[in-house]
């Protein structure tokens, strides 16, 4: 185990910063009014890192995540993954949305082969057979998302980001909308396909549990407008027992950050 | 559970057709006719070979007016429906065209096509046009930022942003659109027929009221009317069950 961890920061030091945060901040302006959302964000994310930004719900992270992705311009501040100021929206960076997200008009095999239109047709056939497989959704290729669960249904936006080989996948509150046992299974399935395919993952959650369980590092931000309250390094090898006391430890410190008791 | 889907409007249709026959025979004067001497009117259409050439007549000149309608105001309604500031400066002049009737505008279509085809066609062009592009605006409205987003995350272009995302996302509620506008189109076809041509099965009804107060023939009409009517609805119907729309239309 101790041999795994130091691997693992060896692996982190090694690679340098995939993205890059410098003083990012955004303001709304509605009705005549500036609503201050982020206050200048800086971070720092590693080739391959998973990184949770946590916070409570309205706190702008979701905000933070469509800057990061290109949707949104900043106020101020800029944005630089792997030595490119980003502008845009980019096939390299593929957004995975809230829920929903899923193309209702196409089935499983038309949603995952989506964004291969730039490939050979045999090269297509054969990503989509691969993702299918990958995330458990044979014998349904031919099914349309309203056909399947809500599981199911985020495993094939998974799949359909997966497909393009991106680099970096932005993952914006995947599993709210699910029950909490089939959100258990997504982790784990997201944990086994990022430790497959080691994309460079920014997850936004309002889940601490949810965050000390997959991330490297979790963000923690603060009500708005969102600051980084702190960065906190989750040094738990996977899969990670989550009644093992450095877990514990470590959620709770979060929790107490946030400025919560963990008894109810 | 099929049948008894089938049975219950059967059932219905024949309550009424007997209290029609019923309240027919009651009539001082017989002006009304019959269910079965309407029947006997269709029947005597058919044989003189004017039943077929009404209803083909008729289907004509709705389905020229309608295709191109469609033709132009779905690609129109898309376009408003993207583009907000050409959208408010057209809508005022939808709003202001849409309450005038398709019928009023009947001695203008005269005028300028003659009395003919060409009117009819004009006509119910008219009727379904402004209905289709407002049904096209407000599915593009309708459709979620995010397949957008996701649209422009994997890198499509404009171009294929509109045949890959927008037209499949509008479908369902344009075909909505379509089957409301094709409805509205039949309804007006028949109107224009009574006074512009001399085919079709509005020119039936008038014609058989002014040749001779044939009320058979008369009825024979609405109900030919009525019946292609609801075939049409259900030919359209039937596009809303395909697999790949049926998300569309809430749950099922």
């Amino acid at each position: 185990m101790a041999h795994m961890v130091s691997t693992m920061t060896e692996r982190a030091a090694k690679t340098k910063a995939k993205v890059s945060l410098d003083g990012v901040s955004m303001v709304f302006r509605r009705d005549g009014n500036a609503v201050e959302v982020l206050d200048r964000i800086s971070l720092e994310v590693r080739d391959g890192e998973f990184v949770c930004i946590l916070g409570p719900s309205g706190c702008g992270k979701s905000t933070l995540l469509n800057i990061v992705a290109g949707f949104l311009p900043a106020t101020a501040g800029q944005v630089v993954i792997g030595g490119e100021t980003v502008r845009g929206p980019d096939p390299r960076r593929i957004f995975v949305f809230q829920e929903r997200g899923v193309f209702p008009w196409l089935t499983v095999e038309g949603n995952i082969g989506f964004g291969l239109f730039r490939l050979s047709k045999e090269e297509q056939a054969s990503r989509i057979a691969y993702y299918v497989k990958l995330v458990g959704l044979e014998g349904f290729e031919r099914s349309y998302p309203h056909e399947l669960s809500g599981g199911m249904k985020q495993r094939l936006e998974v799949a359909r980001a997966l497909a393009v080989n991106p680099d970096m996948l932005f993952l914006d509150e995947p599993f709210g909308a699910l029950d909490s046992i089939t959100r258990l299974g997504m982790r784990r399935e997201l944990l086994r396909l990022w430790e497959l395919e080691r994309k460079t993952i920014l997850f936004v959650t309002h889940d601490i549990e949810e965050a000390v369980q997959l991330a490297d590092r979790v963000v923690v931000m603060s009500t708005r407008p969102a600051r980084i309250q702190r960065i906190v390094e989750i040094d738990i090898p996977h899969p990670r027992d989550i009644s093992a006391p450095r877990y514990l430890e470590l959620r709770d410190g979060i929790f107490e950050e946030i400025g919560l008791a963990h008894k109810i | 559970m099929k049948k008894i889907a089938w049975l219950a409007p059967a059932g219905f249709i024949a309550l009424l057709v007997i209290a029609w026959h019923v309240a027919a025979g009651r009539q001082e004067v017989a002006i009304i006719p019959k269910p079965w001497e309407v029947f006997l009117g269709i029947v005597e259409l058919a044989e003189r070979g004017l039943l077929t050439r009404y209803v083909v007549a008729s289907l004509f000149r709705v389905t020229w007016g309608y295709l191109l309608a469609a033709a132009l105001a779905i690609p129109l309604g898309l376009f408003l429906g993207l583009r907000r500031r050409a959208e408010m400066a057209a809508n005022p002049v939808i709003q202001i065209l849409r309450p005038i009737s398709p019928l009023a505008w009947i001695p203008i279509a005269i005028l300028w096509f003659g009395v003919g085809d060409l009117s009819a066609v004009f006509l119910i062009f008219l009727a379904s046009f402004l209905p289709l592009t407002v049904s096209a605006i407000n599915a593009v409205r309708n459709i979620p930022a995010i397949y957008v987003q996701a649209g422009t995350n994997f890198g499509l272009s404009q171009r294929q942003l509109v045949w890959r995302v927008l037209f499949p996302a509008v479908m369902p509620q344009l075909i909505v659109g379509l089957r409301l506008a094709l409805g509205i189109a039949w309804l007006v076809v028949v109107a224009a027929e009574m006074i512009a041509v001399n085919s079709g099965l509005g020119f039936l009804i008038i014609d058989s009221r002014n040749a001779g107060n044939r009320y058979d023939l008369v009825v024979a009409g609405m109900v030919m009317i009525g019946v292609i009517g609801l075939l049409l609805d259900t030919g359209m119907r039937s596009l809303e069950k395909m697999r790949s729309l049926r998300w569309g239309y809430g749950t099922d």
